[in-house]
């Protein structure tokens, strides 16, 4: 097995995958403990939904670059649907439904009218669940999803503080001077980035396990918010790493392999936290 | 000059004043209670003195130095902090960050202040438990500690003992008589009459009567003896 994994990463694309991969892993698990705990699990998938709207939109006017249009339009939603999380007359929960499924309908809606693809349905399933994008994926876009990815670790690290508190008690921290909603705006942006580049990896549709999943498996065990956020990244990138290799040597779908192998992880987890506080 | 002076303030949501011409002052060392009936515009007062919330008319001044931001907030438990993953040190660090502003790590002189205030509240051999896994007592002064972090001169508690068993309601009170004493301005909402007379030096009662004083001019006032004669005083 492991010759056969050897010969694999042999292949540049191969590797470009288990790159990103580990990169895009590593995002969304760090933003994925303040999104569980703002109660904000469904923003990956609302904010999903519309990168797919927004890729249909790309795809009719024929853009080349997608992320041009993608990564904008998502960034503007992740604002507005973060910010509605407060003083709005709909709630978050139903802005998060509407937009995401608005977004939904209109994407499959324009990719049907103008489409020029002889298979649409396999373009539109490529884009829920991702396929094989990963392994299709281009030296340019490595280089992008390097680079957004180093933005959202660094940015995270260096906000960390910042993020712990407007996460563990808004009101408290803009009470005392601190500028909360400034630091909920980034977390809207940086969400958007993370999603916008787990859509290569898991497509739309599966993006929210890779935010909540290793989050949630890190809390049934730890006690602090540093270990939490240490351990669920490092968990997400191993079951990256095992969910990749898996579906390239057992040819299973990349996408929802990985987000078995989070399935798995959280399940091992549970049963250990509730060992633990035996 | 007091440290903090309210003129004529109305409060409200979107232009519907709750409460109308509030007038108090706070000085150095004052213990102020804030009654009042539910849906009297306790909370709604809090929010506007922390600048959550902005007045409909009015004013807040702070004097003597302290700047609006430096006001320390015992906010009551959210929902979110209930299952909270974090150390108790985690967070009484966090209300040190009003303090560090872009520099994206705790200094030693932060850190040490978290020390401090922890040993302060007795919370010291709780440092590393988890937030979740404490009595509702033990998250209090977790908050308290906290909110020490954030400003020494002047606290504002929110029903600080709501949701306390008996033994927990007075620990907390002494706590705050302590820090009182220890020279903190107490800003405190409270259901229970009892305590706020036991406790406070002055008096905020709004609603239907408004009444700003001492704590002997409140017992003479009307809303004090209406409040008396109510039996509401003592029962608790």
């Amino acid at each position: 097995m492991i010759e056969k994994i050897a010969m694999y990463l042999e292949y540049p694309f191969v590797r470009y995958a288990l790159i990103v991969g580990v990169l895009i892993a590593l995002c969304s698990s760090l933003l994925g403990v303040s999104l569980v705990l703002k109660r904000f699990s469904f923003i990956g998938d609302g904010l999903s939904h519309v990168a797919f709207g927004a890729m249909a939109i790309a795809a009719v006017v024929n853009l080349t670059d997608e992320m041009l249009i993608v990564l904008p339009i998502t960034v503007v939603s992740a604002v507005l649907l973060l910010r509605t999380g407060q003083n709005t007359k709909i709630k978050g929960d139903a802005a998060i439904a509407m937009i995401s499924v608005g977004a939904l309908a209109f994407g499959y809606l324009l990719m049907n009218l103008f489409s020029t693809s002889s298979n649409l349905s396999g373009d539109v399933c490529s884009t829920l669940f991702g396929s094989t994008s990963i392994l299709t994926l281009t030296s340019y876009e490595v280089k992008v999803s390097v680079i957004l990815s180093i933005a959202v670790v660094v940015i995270f690290v260096f906000f960390y503080n910042k993020i712990f508190a407007v996460t563990f008690d808004e009101n408290f921290t803009t009470a005392t001077g601190t500028p909360s909603d400034r630091y909920n705006l980034l977390i809207a942006i940086v969400t958007a980035v993370v999603i916008v580049l787990a859509m290569n990896l898991v497509g739309s549709l599966l993006i929210s396990a890779l935010v909540i999943f290793p989050a949630l498996s890190a809390m049934r065990i730890f006690n602090s918010f540093l270990k939490v956020t240490v351990f669920s990244a490092i968990l997400s990138v191993v079951c990256a790493l095992v969910g990749i290799l898996i579906s390239i040597l057992a040819g299973t779908p990349v996408g929802s392999t990985i987000v078995a192998v989070d399935v798995a992880a959280f399940l091992i987890c549970f049963a250990a936290g509730k060992l633990i506080s035996r | 000059m007091a440290l903090l002076e309210a003129k004529n303030l109305s409060l409200g949501y979107d232009s519907n004043a709750i409460v109308e011409n509030l007038n108090f002052t706070v000085n150095e060392g004052d213990y102020l209670c804030i009654v009042g009936e539910n849906g009297s515009g306790k909370t709604t007062l809090m929010k506007t003195l922390l600048g959550l919330q902005e007045p409909i008319s009015g004013s807040i001044t702070t004097g003597d130095g302290l700047k609006r931001n430096e006001l320390g907030y015992l906010p009551q438990q959210t929902l979110v902090q209930r299952d909270f993953p974090a150390s108790v040190r985690e967070i009484v660090l966090s209300g040190c960050l009003s303090h560090s502003g872009l520099r994206p790590f705790y200094n030693k002189e932060e850190k040490r202040m978290a020390d401090e205030n922890m040993e302060r509240m007795g919370i010291t051999a709780l440092k590393n438990r988890c937030y979740r896994e404490l009595s509702g007592g033990q998250q209090q002064r977790v908050l308290l500690a906290r909110a020490l972090c954030a400003a020494r001169r002047i606290l504002l508690l929110d029903e600080p003992v709501s949701g306390l068993d008996p033994r927990a309601t007075i620990d907390m009170y002494e706590l705050i008589e302590k820090l009182n004493k220890d020279g903190v301005s107490i800003i405190m909402i409270s259901h229970d009459l009892t305590a706020a007379l036991h406790y406070a030096s002055h008096i905020l009662h709004i609603g239907s009567e408004v009444f700003f004083g001492t704590k002997a001019e409140f017992l003479k006032s009307r809303a004090g003896r209406t409040l008396l004669e109510e039996g509401q005083v003592g029962q608790k």
